[in-house]
């Protein structure tokens, strides 16, 4: 199989699963009970998500790779997700904000992906995917507006958020000969259209919660060719280390 | 005074004749007070409960594994949910009852102050607390008062899930290698005993027992419950290949029972009293959770204040 298309199981396969595994750090210590529910649903979605795109890639590399392998196995060199999805959950906040910036652009991707007819397994992952995340963009939506228009605190500490991860978006629409296939095959629309559509769907929600955009430029890339965040190195090995201790064990 | 001789009169008669109470009739405050201490320590038992399990959800081994331990936990989110709820039917709310349980003024399950020190525990805890738990429960659901029996239909549903992922769990080492098979039984050794704790102090020295029979909150002994769980236990872990850690433990012909070793009940009041590994740990993560999120509740209660605002407004100005 092409090498464009692994890319883009793996791009898709890991944002979702390392989301996923920061989101589940927040199980028991949510700020309400709802919360903790909540989190760990949207958790529980990612992963289903980040599984069946794992196993695809598994399945079409050739390699007798399991979803367990690709998760466990590869070092942090590997991993292709966004850096976005890999920053440390800090407070409530900065866990929403990230999953805001993240579900609204996870929405148009799998929009895309679920309308295509290129490559039918995505499409048919995507449709499910799809139903999951209009559900997770309404819940961090609506958190930004709470937050945003709450107390002068809320409104302060989100803002600070919003600031601090504006740098890792710029990654999530960074062209390059992954973006070009999917763009060429009909499976995402072109990054450009992407990232105004994007902004779009985020401003309107940013004005709600009265919030500004921030006017930083400059964006920190790296993730799609897997040179990450420090952090990514220490979640994957809490993640991985059963694995590694007892290697071939079935559990 | 008449009257409320009349009403007890006819909340007996509901009793006896296995009637539900609701949350709107008439109750004795004995009752009631009863019941706000036994849901709302259950409800807190859950919500405490998360954090020992919570524990390895990001190491757990396999995505599966995972996935299932997530759905397990979150599950218990919304166990504490709908006893919160119940508990609420009767007069308080849920904000009173966890600063109850945050001052320490309220109890939970002296299981969840152990350690998981394995991902074996996660299979102990399913195959036997949750076990234990099923137990304990599955007689609540025809518990006089609705509201909480109702609630207990559900919760044991789950339960008997969570049991079974954690049986699983045992199995899965059992079957494997040498290293997993010595890391389920390292688990059962360790939780063993606090699980037979669960029940409650015997018969004989039951505070609360005898009333909780007579108004149909409880249908069966600790001692009586506690039995079941042994027999139903030992054949499990023969079929795991592991040995439950006490000499004792016989097969009684004339009985038709287990018999089994006595239960070190100063390792249970050490810890129901706030001394056992992790008393002040567990405590000290609800408090620390709940104090971090004071300004996000806050925020939600500003907002929706605003909204409520704005909306009467629009109302007046049209």
């Amino acid at each position: 199989m092409n090498s464009e298309n692994h890319q883009l199981l793996l791009r898709l396969g890991d944002d979702a699963l390392i989301l996923s595994q920061r989101l589940s750090e927040w199980c028991g210590h949510g700020p309400a009970l709802e919360e903790d529910i909540a989190l760990s649903n949207i958790a529980l979605d990612l992963l289903g998500q980040a599984r069946s795109f794992l196993t695809l890639a598994g399945a079409r590399e050739g390699l007798n790779r399991t979803e367990d392998d690709l998760a466990y196995l590869r070092s942090d060199r590997e991993f292709r997700n966004a850096l976005l999805v890999e920053l440390p959950n800090g407070h409530f906040g900065d866990t929403i904000m990230r999953q805001f910036l993240f579900d609204q652009f996870a929405l148009l991707r799998y929009e895309c992906l679920a309308a295509q007819r290129f490559d039918l397994d995505v499409a048919a992952i995507s449709a499910k995917a799809l139903k999951e995340t209009k559900y997770h963009a309404e819940h961090s939506a609506k958190w930004v507006i709470r937050l945003g228009d709450g107390t002068d605190e809320s409104h302060e500490k989100i803002q600070e958020s919003l600031n601090t991860l504006w740098v890792y978006t710029g990654e999530l629409f960074e062209p390059d000969t992954v973006t070009s296939y999917c763009t060429n095959n009909g499976l995402i629309s072109d990054p450009d259209q992407l990232k105004s559509q994007w902004l779009e769907s985020i401003n309107l929600v940013l004005e709600e919660a009265t919030l500004s955009l921030p006017s930083s430029e400059w964006m920190q890339c790296g993730g799609r060719n897997g040179i990450h965040t420090e952090h990514l190195s220490y979640l994957l090995a809490e993640m991985q280390v059963l694995q590694h201790k007892y290697p071939g064990a079935k559990w | 005074m008449v009257q409320e001789m009349d009403l007890l009169k006819r909340f007996d008669a509901y009793i006896d004749s296995d009637q539900k109470i609701e949350a709107k009739d008439w109750m004795p405050d004995a009752y009631r007070k009863t019941l706000i201490r036994q849901i709302s320590q259950h409800a807190h038992s859950e919500i405490i409960g998360m954090l020992p399990e919570g524990n390895w959800i990001t190491r757990a081994p396999s995505l599966q594994r995972k996935a299932i331990l997530l759905a397990k936990v979150q599950d218990e989110a919304g166990h504490g949910l709908y006893l919160y709820s119940a508990a609420e039917t009767l007069g308080v709310n849920r904000e009173e009852l966890l600063d109850a349980l945050h001052k320490g003024k309220a109890k939970y399950s002296s299981i969840f102050n152990y350690p998981t020190l394995t991902w074996a525990d996660m299979g102990a805890i399913g195959w036997l607390v949750d076990g234990a738990a099923i137990m304990n429960q599955v007689p609540l659901c025809k518990c006089s008062y609705g509201p909480y029996a109702r609630a207990m239909v559900r919760v044991c549903k789950e339960e008997s899930f969570h049991q079974r992922q954690g049986f699983q769990i045992m199995l899965n080492l059992c079957n494997g290698t040498k290293e997993q098979k010595e890391m389920a039984q390292d688990a059962l050794n360790r939780w063993w005993w606090p699980s037979l704790m669960m029940f409650g102090p015997n018969d004989e020295s039951s505070m609360h027992s005898a009333q909780s029979m007579k108004w149909k909150i409880k249908r069966f002994s600790n001692d009586e419950l506690r039995q079941r769980f042994v027999d139903m236990s030992v054949p499990q872990a023969e079929l795991l290949g592991l040995t439950i850690p006490d000499e004792q433990l016989k097969w009684n012909e004339a009985t038709g029972h287990y018999d089994f070793g006595p239960i070190d009940w100063s390792e249970f009041e050490a810890v129901v009293s706030g001394n056992g590994p992790c008393n002040r740990e567990r405590l000290a993560t609800r408090v620390k959770a709940h104090e971090n999120g004071e300004w996000v509740r806050a925020a939600a209660a500003a907002h929706a204040a605003k909204v409520a605002k704005r909306k009467s407004l629009k109302t007046d100005a049209a």
